[in-house]
């Protein structure tokens, strides 16, 4: 076992390991963190695998981009110690089940199919090559797939804004907020047992 | 480099695949659902770039799929970190057991 197959099984195991803690934790910041080390490892994966371009693209996007999105949206959401519910036991068992049952088929359809051990060809990826592929229009060009991906992220973009902003009745929603607190103050100050409706007790509170 | 066969790669994938099956099977959590996705989504980017590298060492094909996911993976995750602030801002949570109205 030569040097690069020991940094091979020690990069799967790190991948392998801190996904694992991403899934079972109950601290759902501490579950973040193992999925930035998850990604990271799967960057050095990359590199291991001397597709430097992607490698890079993964640390920009995913680790730079996406976990810090999740951390943020964790702040916004809940307190960041906050423990999550264990999950109940049918539904842990039942879950093992399935993802043993579909580890078990994988494993034994790869091992069976066999690939063939073709005389591995040296395989080095410019980012020049990359970038000629992508933008040329002959017949294995990228430039079709190219621009629907930049109506996408536009399409994206415009859609996170529209869905994220702040209704317009915003300050309606407060202001009625604000009469219902009157009205319980109200009923606790005069426990009578008179119905009123809302209108009729709006017409005490103004008087 | 070559002693390393295509097939132990693929076995990392697998679990790294089913990994994150577990994790959303069990998880009820919103953003922790989201985690999940990510790492499926980052078991095929590894299967794509070593096929290419082991069986189509010529061509680019894998590594374009590889870039396609991880931009599509990016407008995806935040679509959905909008839609969960959107529905934490609602519901005052984000349990996917709290967010029934369009169940049935």
């Amino acid at each position: 076992m030569d040097a690069s197959s020991i940094i091979f099984y020690g990069i799967a195991a790190f991948i392998l390991g801190t996904a694992f803690i991403s899934v079972t934790t109950t601290k759902i910041f501490r579950a973040a963190i193992a999925l930035l080390f998850s990604l990271i490892g799967i960057a050095g994966l990359y590199f291991w695998m001397q597709v430097d371009f992607i490698a890079a693209v993964q640390i920009t996007v995913y680790v730079g981009g996406i976990v810090i999105l999740i951390i943020f949206s964790i702040f916004l959401t809940q307190q960041s110690g906050s423990e999550m519910p264990k999950p109940t036991m049918k539904r842990t068992i039942f879950s093992l089940l399935a993802t043993f049952l579909g580890i078990g088929f994988t494993y034994n359809l790869i091992n069976e199919y066999g690939f063939a051990a073709t005389p591995l060809k040296p395989f080095a990826v410019s980012v020049s090559d990359i970038g000629m592929a992508m933008l040329s229009t002959t017949e294995h060009g990228f430039v079709l797939p190219f621009e629907v991906v930049s109506m996408l992220l536009l399409a994206a973009m415009i859609g996170c804004i529209v869905i994220a902003m702040k209704a317009p009745a915003e300050e309606n929603l407060v202001a009625d907020e604000l009469v219902n607190q009157e009205q319980k103050y109200q009923e606790i100050k005069l426990p009578t047992n008179v119905i009123t409706t809302p209108a009729e007790e709006m017409e005490e509170v103004i008087k | 480099m070559s002693s390393i066969p295509l097939t132990h790669i693929l076995f990392l994938s697998t679990a790294l695949f089913f990994i994150g099956m577990y994790g959303l099977f069990t998880r009820r959590n919103l953003i922790s659902m989201l985690m999940s996705i990510e790492l499926i989504l980052n078991s095929v980017n590894i299967n794509f770039v070593a096929f290419n590298k082991y069986l189509y060492a010529d061509k680019l094909d894998g590594i374009f799929f590889a870039i396609f996911i991880i931009a599509i993976a990016a407008a995806e995750a935040a679509v959905a970190i909008a839609i969960i602030i959107n529905l934490y801002r609602s519901h005052r949570s984000i349990d996917v057991e709290d967010a029934t109205e369009m169940r049935y």
